[in-house]
């Protein structure tokens, strides 16, 4: 049963988001303060005006203290969130609902992630203690399953598989060169993309996002209070979140063509921001191009595409910065990389930008809603996320 | 009656053709080619695969007594009988031992096995293994191979008898290796051929052939270890017999599998024995053994899942650097990921029924089979209705894979699949001895034990899926 959801109870009054990208010289620390201080002064406020913090971060500290630390928090509530890849959009969903709840009237949601120090590749995730029965697959690997998968159920060649996907590479890459905060700032070729060396076959290493250090925050308020502070603030319209059984896993009727938890938290979102035409209602979207499958059976999972026909709305350009949706308009993950605790503000970020028609060379025309989801854990199990914004109340 | 009811083979898929070694280390190359057991695999992941082949025919078994012979443990200090008989899903009451230290530990857990069944024990499983190295460059690296043989030994349904045996002790260095040693270490052939070897098993063989009142024309297989096929024959004919008697020693097709060696070649010779034959199987080390069989009618009832026959017919050519590399003879650069972590001993504990026999749960209320073991139902979300069920031998297919260049792995790249099970079921799971080129969608797979990872010196055993092996050959026995 989906819940009832806080539709335009609060909004977003002031965002900051540091460059996404390879910080050597920073710190987590220095990033969490250059994100809340550019948020505070995005809003008109001051650390003093906040009233409670909710704090997203994976892997790179425990507890609240890691933020309170940092940016010198005085003796205020700070809850650290964490739910994998979602994590980001989950400090904000819990963020705000403390603030429709009415126990605050003002606060700040920021993640936060540092993976850049580790010295390995891809993403790391700590060791935990188990039976040492867990098969010891990469990131890629486990969402590269989706790939012959989708390519074998809907007749497309290994060849037309790939071009599909490097398509969206294209796309995300074409689109982050636009953006100065993106971590790579580079069109790049399709030939680039396909003949990219394999890192989790069919899967080159440009099929995958990158690695990064970075951090976002949003100060959120009351609705009837967002004027106060600007006059284009961004309404929350929807926050929703699927955790999965593990069904795909264990189950003979999962077919590695879609993410179930995606289309839970899609359809409990839809309803409570009153969707019905995905397609033709949301004016742009910001998703989770971990890998280049991932975001092919997004499109289905979102309603953006009927079942089957992403990739063909693929090739057509459907999800262009210039076509009927604009999927990744910032550059998504594949320009950003990502640092999983913040990815999910950053895409919130750039829907505050286009709403607010902030957004540069990159800005939609006329935008009235954006959604944004992440996916974290696995195709057959996850954590999905859908949050949906939107510039006008009602 | 007691002898011989089940038998089993394992080798390895992977092969190195000798003339691999010679392009690399330009040492004249012996002809043929050694079985290498993959990167993960060991004496004791071979002696399951070994187990499973002689038990799989036989339906519910409970032997009261489970030995594992082999001269290269995983351990010095952790049984590997009890992992075998967890693997092989045999009930815990049960009597498990190593037999370890010699060439001939192979015969001397068939022996015990033996004295076991004559004691009163039912039935009785002996699984051997060994996976031995000899030093780059070296004699014993060319002969060596990998290898198991298992045995069920009792008194019902016997395919071959035990008529009875010989054993001689004598301490005599002829190979050997300390704790330390990574490689077999030899004395001078010319010395421990004529004092050890010629000698202790003329005294035997004469001994045993004597009691029985028996020339060697009596016997119709002469199963002989010999450090290799020139001294093994050389013997063979010293003794009286004629070289047609002779068991193949396996030198050209597998190498020469330490103590696990001579009982391969029992298993060779069962596969083709035909009832009121007489096998005679010699071993050497430290001393010898010579046990007399007669084989039964009941050989022609017995078939193992694929025996040595069935496995040596599918094999994968290696080349002698991949096999310096799975040996661990060479260093790599590690991946750039971190090294796998421990397990949890109190986990494996509590998950041993899945990660040694390979249980999941069937759900009661709506009957889906699930991998792991679960509680709550994954299907019909029904709470602690789970019965046991286990997976292994159930035919499996490929959903999806992929094939992962970045993740640990001794054998990069490491190769992952969905598989689907006839009858319900799933599992992600770790793929090996496979062709990444090769793999398909519907790709048809079986599951196999395996050395999963080692981290801080445990030897994590667990299931990975592998190609369907050829199945054995039914065109059967000499003479069919």
């Amino acid at each position: 049963m989906a819940g009832r959801g806080i539709k335009d109870r609060v909004a977003i009054v002031g965002m900051g988001c540091t460059r996404f990208g390879e910080h050597w010289d920073k710190s987590l620390e220095d990033l969490m303060v250059e994100a809340a201080y550019e948020a505070y002064a995005s809003a008109g406020v001051e650390p003093k005006d906040i009233q409670a913090y909710w704090f997203g971060t994976c892997n790179s500290g425990f507890c609240g203290i890691t933020l309170s630390g940092p940016l010198k928090i005085q003796y205020k509530p700070v809850t650290r969130v964490e739910n994998f890849c979602a994590t980001g959009t989950d400090a904000f969903r819990n963020a705000c609902y403390a603030v429709a709840s009415g126990a605050y009237d003002i606060v700040l949601a920021i993640g936060a992630e540092k993976l850049k120090d580790s010295g390995y590749s891809g993403l790391v995730i700590p060791h935990l203690l188990d039976d040492g029965m867990k098969p010891n697959y990469s990131a890629p690997a486990a969402f590269s399953l989706l790939a012959p998968a989708y390519f074998k159920k809907y007749g497309l060649d290994e060849k037309q598989g790939k071009e599909v996907l490097a398509r969206i590479a294209w796309k995300n890459h074409k689109n982050g060169a636009l953006n100065p905060r993106a971590q790579f700032r580079q069109e790049v070729s399709m030939e680039q993309i396909l003949k990219s060396p394999v890192v989790a076959a069919p899967l080159g290493i440009m099929d995958c996002s990158g690695v990064a250090d970075g951090a976002a925050a949003a100060v959120i308020v009351r609705a009837e209070d967002a004027h106060k502070y600007t006059d284009k603030p961004v309404y929350v319209k929807a926050l929703s979140i699927a955790c999965g059984p593990g069904h795909g896993s264990m189950h003979q009727d999962y077919d590695f063509t879609t993410i179930r938890e995606t289309v839970h938290a899609a359809r409990d979102a839809y309803q409570q921001a009153g969707i019905t035409e995905p397609r033709r209602q949301i004016s742009m979207a910001e998703v989770h191009d971990c890998f280049t499958p991932t975001e092919l059976v997004i499109y289905e999972d979102l309603g953006f595409s009927e079942r089957g026909q992403a990739w063909r709305d693929v090739l057509d350009g459907v999800f262009d910065l210039d076509g009927q949706l604009p999927v990744n308009p910032d550059g998504g993950l594949k320009s950003f990389g990502h640092p999983i605790g913040a990815s999910g503000l950053r895409m919130l970020f750039e829907m505050f930008l286009q709403l607010r028609g902030e957004a540069g060379p990159r800005q939609i025309k006329d935008p009235v809603l954006g959604l944004t989801h992440n996916l974290g854990g696995f195709p057959w199990q996850s954590v999905a996320s859908v949050c949906i914004v939107g510039r006008e109340l009602g | 009656m007691s002898g011989i009811v089940a038998y089993g083979a394992y080798v390895p898929l992977g092969r190195l053709p000798r003339r691999s070694i010679q392009n690399v280390t330009g040492e004249p190359a012996a002809p043929g080619e050694k079985a290498v057991a993959g990167y993960d695999e060991d004496s004791l992941s071979m002696a399951v695969e070994a187990g499973w082949d002689c038990l799989a025919p036989l339906g519910q078994v409970s032997p009261g007594v489970v030995y594992f012979a082999t001269t290269t443990p995983p351990y010095l200090e952790k049984q590997g009988a009890a992992t075998l008989a967890g693997a092989l899903d045999l009930p815990g009451a049960v009597r498990t031992a190593d037999i370890t230290g010699s060439l001939r530990c192979g015969s001397n857990a068939l022996l015990a096995a033996l004295d076991a069944v004559q004691g009163g024990v039912e039935t009785a499983l002996v699984a051997v293994g060994d996976c031995r190295l000899g030093a780059p460059q070296g004699a014993w690296e060319q002969v060596s191979g990998d290898g198991a043989a298992a045995f069920m030994l009792g008194g019902q349904n016997v395919l071959a008898e035990y008529l009875g045996g010989v054993s001689l002790a004598e301490d005599i260095l002829s190979q050997w290796r300390t704790a330390n040693d990574q490689f077999v270490r030899t004395w001078e052939e010319r010395f421990f051929i004529s004092k050890g070897y010629n000698r202790l098993v003329k005294k035997a063989v004469s001994s045993l052939l004597g009691r029985h009142a028996l020339q060697p024309a009596d016997v119709h297989r002469l199963v002989l270890y010999g450090p290799n096929p020139r001294y093994q024959m050389a013997l063979a004919r010293q003794l009286g017999f004629e070289l047609d008697q002779v068991q193949d020693s396996l030198f050209a097709t597998a190498g020469m599998a330490g103590c696990a060696g001579p009982l391969l070649m029992l298993v060779g010779a069962l596969e083709e024995a035909r009832p009121g034959q007489l096998i005679l199987l010699v071993t050497f080390g430290e001393g010898c053994d010579a046990l007399l069989f007669r084989v039964t009618e009941a050989i022609e009832r017995f078939r193992p899942r694929r025996g040595l026959r069935g496995h040596l017919a599918s094999r994968r050519e290696i080349n002698y650097h991949t096999y310096l590399k799975w040996r661990q003879i060479i260093p790599q650069e590690p991946p750039r990921r971190p090294d796998p972590g421990r397990p949890s001993a109190p986990g494996m504990w509590r998950g041993g029924k899945q990660k040694l026999a390979f249980y999941g749960s069937r759900c009661q209320e709506c009957g889906t089979p699930q991998f792991p073991p679960q509680r709550v139902c994954v299907h019909c979300q029904a709470v602690d209705k789970m019965v046991p069920y286990r997976f292994l031998d159930r035919p499996a297919s490929i959903v999806t894979y992929t094939v992962d260049y970045l993740t640990f792995s001794q054998d990069p790249p490491a190769v992952f699949a969905v598989l689907d099970f006839e009858g319900g079921g799933r599992m992600i799971c770790e793929l090996t001895d496979c062709d990444p080129q090769k793999l398909s969608i519907g790709m048809q797979v079986e599951m196999t034990f395996r050395s999963y990872y080692r981290a801080d010196g445990i030897v994590n055993y667990y299931w990975k899926a592998r190609p369907r092996r050829q199945e054995v050959q039914q065109n059967g026995r000499q003479g069919d």
